[in-house]
């Protein structure tokens, strides 16, 4: 569970355009969205599938090829897409609709929040590559995507730790009325969260771990780091709780709030700039409770990241567990 | 092409066809007339408004719900339906009184247009007002939301009386300004979607001035050829041109599963001279006393056509 970082030389490769975060070793499982997909829609006639040519790139292509009749390919066009999908839920279908997040919260937000989340149109917005998981630069890096849909209303956001919430999300995704934006993970996805007492519930927070000295407030695959470095911190007799919050919105405040309102320190912990996205939330939650408890942020920083192999990035940017465990050691002096 | 024994003769066909297109005409005609005077009416309770688009547009509003949709009045939600999509939120002057027309809100409720707590917004949108299928007024939104529902009509089989569901988008010839106008175009033919029709009205004025001085988007016709679309290019206030049109798409694209346009030329202002000779303006200004005169010249334009 020790991650590897190579701090001195050999220079690590930017490899694929979406590299694995999982560590060596680690169990993982394959393409969780589009098997769980597949799965649900045997169970929902009513679940179609849509890309903007990244069906093979956000796992999509497993349900074009189990359910070929029910996948439109709508081409690189994201408005498109979007406005498609929008379409095909006026006529009661429900669609799962994948690109990349950065095209989806950059490139086509006027087709998301007018056509789809103001009629309040079931449409499942699934996006690929969320926050820092490519080394491929501002162009591909949604490292503000939560940001960018948070003050979108209607749109429920969901940010899965791994293969578990991935898999336990895609039915309650479709079963929920109004539209859904997932940050998805694919290819071969980390399995951590099975080896909990946990369930994905949309918009529930789940306490993974008690702990005495600090809470660990996170989302995402920050989770799975979080639980790391609650081990890691054991080590230098730390005890951390650990809350996993996959739902930012709507934000389950009360589970949250009842986790950070007490003397240990809390830490909150997101794949995202550290502006708009879950820091934000759990401190605007605090502040609108009358609560003075001090949060601390770990988060991506508000600018454009660099280029690079991802543990690279992550160790560079204090994603790491290295880097979480220095910061909370540092933090309790 | 096949050929079947008829008990009527060709000549009484002939002259069915024939009456058959004159009550057409006259029917769309008369909506046409009554659009307008709607449009004119509301305008007049706002003291200003989109009323130039409107007028320019009441032939073509009349064609599609008078001659084309299949819908039913007291049941907007009907799952057979075809489906009109207004891309062009500013239009819905024109839209409400197309729906007033068709019965599917009371004529009485014309007059809230604008108002607060009124079903019947400046800018068109789904979530107010019965028979509005989608929220227009960002450009370019109508014909994605279009190629999305005659994707899920087709694949859901929707079907009445033998024919499946069609889909009629509305657009404005500033919306070929958006790049996502050409990517539902692509799609569309992609997609193969026969059940498609478009209808750009082409009135040559932008916001900011004449198309041809904002951005060219000549040449129209062959850039919609080019993307596989049938398309046709008429006179828009010429009735007998659009159903011809119509009939055409019908008859020659929707069974090759081409997705059709039909490019409409239109007079802003249209029907009322007064308002047609007067200098092009998107929010076109009409003066209290005014209102009155375009009623007048209205009706003497309808029912010179009329007796003609």
């Amino acid at each position: 569970m020790s991650t590897t970082v190579a701090s001195t030389k050999p220079k690590l490769k930017t490899s694929a355009m979406i590299a694995s975060f999982a560590d060596p070793g680690q169990k993982t499982t394959s393409a969780p969205f589009g098997h769980a997909l597949v799965k649900a829609a045997e169970a929902d006639q009513r679940i179609v599938g849509l890309t903007a040519d990244l069906g093979k790139y956000t796992d999509m292509h497993i349900f074009a090829k189990a359910v070929p009749e029910r996948f439109f390919q709508m081409g690189m066009a994201e408005q498109l897409l979007f406005g498609a999908a929008a379409g095909l839920a006026e006529t009661g279908l429900v669609p799962f609709a994948s690109t990349y997040s950065v095209f989806a919260a950059r490139r086509a937000y006027d087709f998301l929040c007018l056509d789809i989340a103001e009629p309040n149109l079931n449409v499942n917005i699934v996006g690929g590559l969320p926050g820092l998981t490519t080394g491929y630069g501002p162009s591909h890096q949604a490292t503000e995507d939560m940001a960018i849909f948070r003050g979108m209303p209607n749109l429920t956001i969901v940010d899965p730790c791994d293969s578990v919430d991935i898999e336990q999300a895609v039915p309650q995704l479709a079963a929920s009325e109004g539209p859904t934006y997932l940050r998805l993970l694919r290819g071969n996805v980390p399995t951590v969260l099975d080896e909990y007492d946990y369930k994905f519930e949309l918009g529930k927070a789940k306490v993974l771990r008690g702990g005495n000295d600090v809470v660990f407030v996170s989302s995402g695959l920050m989770t799975m780091r979080a639980l790391q470095a609650a081990e890691a911190l054991a080590a230098h007799n730390v005890d951390v709780a650990v809350v996993h919050t996959p739902t930012i919105k709507p934000f389950d405040a009360s589970t949250v709030l009842r986790e950070i309102n007490t003397d240990r320190l809390a830490v909150t912990l997101e794949n995202h700039t550290v502006v708009g996205g879950l820091f934000e939330t759990v401190a605007s939650a605090v502040v609108a409770a009358g609560l003075g408890k001090r949060v601390v942020p770990v988060a991506l920083p508000d600018a454009f990241l660099d280029a690079g192999a991802l543990p690279t990035l992550h160790e560079r940017y204090g994603l790491s567990v290295d880097r979480i465990v220095a910061k909370v050691l540092e933090e309790l002096g | 092409m096949t050929t079947t024994s008829t008990e009527s003769t060709p000549s009484h066909q002939a002259t069915n066809a024939v009456e058959r297109v004159a009550d057409r005409h006259l029917a769309v005609s008369s909506a046409a007339y009554r659009i307008r005077n709607h449009a004119l009416n509301m305008g007049e309770v706002q003291g200003q408004g989109y009323v130039g688009q409107a007028l320019g547009a009441a032939d073509i509003l009349a064609t599609v719900y008078t001659d084309q949709l299949r819908y039913r009045a007291e049941d907007p939600h009907w799952e057979v339906r075809d489906r009109f999509l207004l891309s062009t939120g500013h239009y819905a002057i024109g839209h409400y009184a197309a729906v007033a027309e068709a019965g599917i809100i009371p004529v009485s409720e014309l007059e809230t247009y604008g108002s607060d707590d009124s079903r019947l917004p400046m800018s068109g949108m789904s979530t107010y007002t019965p028979g509005m299928e989608i929220s227009g007024g960002s450009l370019g939104h109508g014909l994605t939301i279009a190629v999305g529902m005659a994707l899920g009509l087709r694949h859901q089989g929707t079907e009445y009386e033998g024919r499946g569901a069609r889909v009629f988008n509305f657009l404005s010839d500033g919306e070929l300004d958006e790049g996502s106008t050409w990517e539902a175009a692509m799609g569309a033919h992609h997609h193969r979607l026969g059940n498609l029709t478009a209808m750009v009205d082409i009135n040559a004025l932008q916001a900011d001035g004449a198309t041809n001085t904002v951005l060219r988007t000549e040449p129209v016709l062959e850039k919609w050829e080019a993307f596989g679309w049938y398309a046709q290019r008429v006179d828009g206030n010429d009735v007998g041109a659009l159903l011809e049109a119509f009939d055409n798409a019908a008859a020659v694209a929707a069974p090759e599963g081409r997705p059709s346009v039909i490019l409409c030329d239109t007079r802003v202002g249209r029907g009322v001279p007064l308002l047609e000779t007067r200098e092009k303006a998107h929010f076109m200004r009409i003066e209290e006393h005014e209102w009155q005169i375009c009623r007048e010249q209205l009706a003497a334009g309808f029912e010179g056509t009329a007796s003609a």
